[in-house]
Parts: C-alpha cells; sequence; structure tokens
C-alpha cells in the first residue's frame, strides 16, 4: 500500500492527502463490507475458503485505515463509516468461535452440569430452606387444619383443602373411580399451567437473587410452605403413600430445578454482599454468567418435568411405579451434575 | 451557540464515549446507548411479540376444528411462555447480538470486557427483564386485588419495584439491572454508508482561492458542520450557511452557493488537515489557532 517516494514525488499533489489516503484504500473497505455483508446473512458457509483467509488481513486493513483516518482526515462521513466498519468486523471475527452445534455439546457435556456443581454450597441451603418451609407447615396445618388456607392459594389447590372427602382427594391423584370419569383433559391444561406457573416463579426467585438473596430465600420458603400444607391434608386422610408417589414422580426434578434456580439467585446475592478480591461489578457478572448457565439448565428441567407431570402421571397410576420413576429421575439428575469428570480441556 | 454551551455538549458526547481496544490496539471508542433508544427498542420488540401472538392465537383458532379446545390451549400457553422467555435471547445469540427493535434503532449488546458475548450472558440478561418488567405490574396488581394492604404499602412496593426496572436511569453507563448480572452493555452500532469525498470534487471545480486570514476564522467543529450542509444539499440551508459564512469573511456574493462552500469547505480542509499533521488540533472556531 505504500506508495514508491519517486512515484509520489512524479505526482502533482502534495506527498500526503486524504483524498489521496481514501483512493488508495477505498477498495479494501468495500470489499471487506461486502464479505462482512454475506458473513451476517449466511454465515461462515457463505464465503469460499480464499475469502476466509482475506478477511482477517482486510479486517487489519481498515483497522489500520482507521486509525491513520483518526490522526489524519477531518471528513466525518469517512470517520464514521470507518469506525462502523471496524466494529462490525471486530464483532464477527472475535464472535465466532464455534458452530452452533459445538457450542450446544458443549453446553450439554460440560457448561451446564459444571455450572451446577459449583453452585452446590447454594443448592444445599435453598433445600434445606424448601424442606424447612415443608416441616413447618405441615406441622402447622397437621395440628390445626385452619392454617392451610393461610397457606396455599385457591386456584392453584384446585379443591385440594383439609374439608375435602378422602375420595375427591384420592380422584385428584389419579386413583379411585372418579378419576376416569372426569376428563383428563382440564387435568392437561392445569398441568401446563402449573408448568408456566413454576417457571415464573423460578426465573423470579433467580432474578431476585441480587437483593443480596433474602427475596430468594424468601420465595422458595414459601415454596417449601405450601408443599407442605398440601402433603398435610393428604396424610391428614391416610393417603400419605399415594400421594407420596403422585408428587414424586415429576417432583423429584422440579423441586430439584426449583433449588437450582434458587441457588443461582442466591449465588448473586452472596457475590454482591462478599465480594471476596474483586470488584461489587465484575463479582456479580461472574457470578450471573455461572447462574445464566444453570437457569438453562432449570427451564430444561421444569420441561422435563412438566412432561412427566402431565403425561407420565396420567398415564402411570401405580403408586410403586410412580416412586421408581421418580426416584430414578432424582438419580440421573444426581449423577449427570455431581458424578466428577475431567477437568477442562480448554 | 455560546462557546460554554458549546463546550458542554461535546463533555455530554465524550462521556458516552467507552474505550474499547481490541487485540489489535485500536480503540473502538464505544458509545453507550441511550435510555430513549433503549426505550425506543423495547417498545418495538413487545409490539412485535403482540403481533406474533395475535397471528398465533389466530392460527391455533384456525386449527381447533380439528383438535380439542384444551390442546389448543395448553400449546397456547406453552407458546407465549416461549415467546417471553426465548424472543429476546434468541435474538441476542445471534450475530448482529440484537433483537429486531435492538437492530431498528441501531444499537446491539457487548461484553462489557471486550470479550466474546456467551450464551450464559445473553440468557442472564434476559431471564432478570422478567423481573424488571413485570415486577412493577405484579406489585399493582398485588395491590388492587388484596384490599387489607394499605395504599401506602402498595406504593411502597410499586416504588421498590421501579427503582430496579429503571436501574438504568440511575448509572452512567445506562446498565439495566440485567446488564449488571450479565457483564454486558449495550452500545451504538449504526451502520453508515461510505459517501463520497465532497473534498476530491472540490479540485476539479473553479479557482477560488481563499487567503490564510479568510480560513482562520473556523475550527474543526465547523467544517464537519459545512461537510454535513454540502452532504445534505439543500439550496435553503446552503444559501445560509454561505451568506453567514461570506459575512464573516467580507466577501460580496459573487459565485454560486455551492461553488463558493466546496472550494471553502476544501480549502479550510486542507488547512485544518494540515494543521493536524504538525500536531495542531483546533476543535472549534473559539480556540486559539
Amino acid at each position: 500500500m505504500i506508495v514508491p517516494v519517486a512515484a509520489a514525488a512524479a505526482l502533482d499533489a502534495p506527498a500526503f492527502s486524504t483524498s489521496r489516503f481514501r483512493a488508495e484504500r477505498e477498495a479494501d473497505w468495500i470489499a471487506f463490507d461486502a464479505l462482512l455483508t454475506r458473513l451476517e446473512k449466511r454465515g461462515a458457509k457463505g464465503l469460499s475458503s480464499e475469502e476466509l483467509l482475506q478477511l482477517p488481513v482486510l479486517y487489519r486493513a481498515t483497522l489500520s485505515s482507521l486509525s491513520i483516518a483518526r490522526a489524519t482526515s477531518l471528513d466525518k462521513a469517512l470517520l464514521a463509516h470507518l469506525e462502523a466498519l471496524s466494529m462490525r468486523g471486530y464483532f464477527l471475527i472475535y464472535g465466532v468461535r464455534q458452530s452452533r452445534f459445538d457450542r450446544m455439546k458443549r453446553f450439554f457435556t460440560r457448561d451446564w452440569p459444571l455450572a451446577v456443581q459449583a453452585v452446590w454450597k447454594e443448592t444445599l441451603i435453598i433445600a434445606l430452606i424448601i424442606v424447612l418451609g415443608g416441616l413447618t407447615s405441615w406441622l402447622l396445618v397437621t395440628n390445626q387444619p385452619e392454617w392451610y388456607y393461610n397457606f396455599v392459594d385457591e386456584g392453584l389447590a384446585g379443591g385440594r383443602d383439609p374439608r375435602a372427602t378422602a375420595e375427591f382427594l384420592q380422584s385428584t391423584i389419579g386413583h379411585g373411580k372418579a378419576a376416569t370419569d372426569e376428563g383428563s383433559g382440564a387435568l392437561h391444561v392445569f398441568a401446563t399451567f402449573l408448568f408456566t406457573h413454576n417457571s415464573g416463579v423460578s426465573i423470579m426467585s433467580f432474578a431476585l437473587g441480587f437483593a443480596f438473596g433474602i427475596p430468594t430465600m424468601m420465595l422458595e420458603f414459601y415454596q417449601g410452605i405450601s408443599l407442605g400444607a398440601m402433603i398435610a391434608v393428604f396424610t391428614g386422610k391416610g393417603l400419605g403413600y399415594d400421594f407420596g408417589g403422585w408428587l414424586f414422580i415429576h417432583g423429584t426434578t422440579e423441586l430439584f430445578a426449583a433449588a437450582l434456580s434458587g441457588a443461582a439467585g442466591l449465588r448473586i446475592g452472596g457475590a454482591v454482599v462478599f465480594p471476596g478480591a474483586r470488584s461489587r461489578l465484575q463479582a456479580a457478572s461472574d457470578a450471573g454468567r455461572t447462574a445464566g448457565k444453570v437457569m438453562v439448565g432449570v427451564i430444561l428441567m421444569l420441561l422435563v418435568a412438566g412432561l412427566l407431570e402431565g403425561f407420565g402421571r396420567q398415564l402411570i397410576t401405580d403408586t410403586v411405579m410412580r416412586y421408581g420413576i421418580g426416584t430414578a429421575m432424582l438419580l440421573f439428575w444426581l449423577a449427570y451434575y455431581y458424578l466428577p469428570r475431567r477437568s477442562a480441556a480448554t | 451557540m455560546s462557546a460554554a454551551a458549546h463546550l458542554k455538549q461535546r463533555v455530554a458526547q465524550k462521556g458516552k464515549v467507552r474505550q474499547f481496544i481490541t487485540p489489535e490496539g485500536v480503540d473502538l471508542e464505544l458509545k453507550i446507548a441511550s435510555s430513549g433508544l433503549r426505550l425506543g427498542a423495547l417498545i418495538v420488540d413487545l409490539s412485535l411479540m403482540l403481533v406474533v401472538l395475535i397471528f398465533f392465537a389466530l392460527f391455533l383458532d384456525w386449527i381447533d376444528a380439528a383438535a380439542s379446545r384444551d390442546a389448543i390451549e395448553m400449546v397456547w400457553l406453552i407458546g407465549f411462555f416461549a415467546l417471553r422467555t426465548f424472543w429476546f435471547i434468541g435474538f441476542e445469540l445471534g450475530q448482529r447480538a440484537a433483537t429486531p427493535g435492538k437492530r431498528l434503532m441501531g444499537i446491539r449488546v457487548v461484553a462489557r470486557d471486550g470479550g466474546r458475548l456467551t450464551a450464559d450472558a445473553v440468557v442472564a440478561r434476559n431471564l432478570i427483564r422478567e423481573l424488571e418488567l413485570f415486577l412493577p405490574l405484579m406489585m399493582l396488581g398485588f395491590g388492587a386485588s388484596e384490599d387489607t394492604v394499605s395504599g401506602w404499602t402498595v406504593l411502597a412496593g410499586v416504588a421498590w419495584s421501579l427503582t430496579l426496572s429503571l436501574f438504568l436511569l440511575f448509572n452512567k453507563d445506562r446498565m439495566r439491572m440485567g446488564d449488571l448480572i450479565a457483564g454486558t452493555w449495550v452500545v451504538m452500532a449504526q451502520r453508515s454508508k461510505l459517501d463520497r469525498d465532497i473534498a476530491a470534487e472540490a479540485e476539479t471545480s473553479g479557482p477560488m482561492v481563499f487567503t490564510e486570514a479568510e480560513l482562520s476564522v473556523y475550527g474543526i467543529f465547523e467544517l464537519q458542520e459545512l461537510e454535513r450542509v454540502l452532504r445534505i444539499r439543500e439550496p435553503r440551508a446552503m444559501r445560509e450557511v454561505a451568506d453567514t459564512i461570506r459575512a464573516k469573511i467580507g466577501r460580496p456574493v459573487a459565485e454560486e452557493d455551492d461553488v463558493f462552500l466546496l472550494s471553502y469547505y476544501r480549502q479550510l480542509k486542507a488547512r485544518l488537515e494540515r494543521k493536524l499533521l504538525f500536531g495542531k488540533r483546533r476543535e472549534d472556531k473559539y480556540a486559539s489557532d
């Protein structure tokens, strides 16, 4: 790109002028722009291997042009174009390192389980909080059934409260005569509603984490409370074993997901309160990335739980079978997350 | 505009620029997107989501005859949930790192540390959006449904949740709560077409020569304003600018406005760029020559 001294002297114009600078380099910018546009539209497949090799060369040429233009040119349109072009180029060239498929594979084999492993302390704390909430309300409702109405929302209870008869309660968990008569369609919708509701609660308990994790813990405690109250209603009528099965088939996955979402929130809260050697902002964003990975996993787990709830539970009415599936799912998740794996290759 | 106001404006513009050095050592000087643009992008996205949702509902209604009502309801619920959760995440994971609304406003998401924008950062920043958008609404709804809670409690709740939602107004980097947690920024990413080189065109125009004294009245700011007028080529604006310059340097009206302006622009640019090469940058007419 350097004009030989003899040639420059031969020309009438001064040895350096911004018009000439532009005329010499413009072709590179146009070529780079065209390549970027194709890359954006069709991805790396849209370019031939020669063009791919050309890309970093043109990128560096454009950056160098930008530096020169900033120091020498006062043409605002030119500067704006070069800045926009360099920025686009930077994010495309340094942004794409993996194909979508590779990224996905990496997420499932490494990122997701490792992120969950990383928040194990928080998971334990949240699990304890849920159990504590459950125990509290179970004891309260068992001794004084009126407590139930303070704990469980009417819309979510669907008629399952201490006034209900044992037969009705039995029908709601897929046993007895009434279960088959009542259209199972309404139950499907109810299950879907529960899925979106639970996902909403999980997202909330994650998102509220930055307020030092306190709202997260409250939300999880409340989840434990409504669970305990529900259990108390069924155990009070001697249906504890059956209800356990009804709950267990999807509950192990769902409650695990709830605990993980709380743990993700708590992680962020913890980082904000105790940032350690890093700045608070840095600590929060580090924690946020781990928590973000956990949350993708949580949504997937809730989807699995929704499927188990919507289909598995309607099709399988045998209590032992339900316990079996619930336990298998729990073991699967535990193994997937916590079995030691080789340390990161990259 | 007075010198002080002018300076203030430039300082304000500079306050939005963030250093962003590429591995090649060039500072890309990213500009933080304004809160107005962010709001505009959000409104566009929400409206688009609404349109998609309406079409989705119409489509479901159309196939309703074939399937049962409950199944339709189920699909709708799941569709709504997926749209709400994955609209932002899906688009921001793309090459442009921007939703349609952001793209329209010419802004994009960038990792604050200059690294690659990772999927977990995008997920984290968008799940928190759920909280920022819906918590104030929930608080209001809660207040409306529960009579036992006093109006003041509701007000306090709404105010508290609004400080979360409006968090971006309270910091100079215009970070949402989600940006803060995910370690991201939203910056300007406007395309700009490479416009023609007007100085080169002017070389062919008539032999008007300005003296050093006539050229020394303006600085870079005025030069670039003149450039803007010349690029738009609006006759009335050109006439006004030409008259102002003529009055300032004391020249009679002798030539066509565009010929006059083009040659003045070219010679002023050449002069200022020459000074620039010697390390003298004259920001505007108030700065010393």
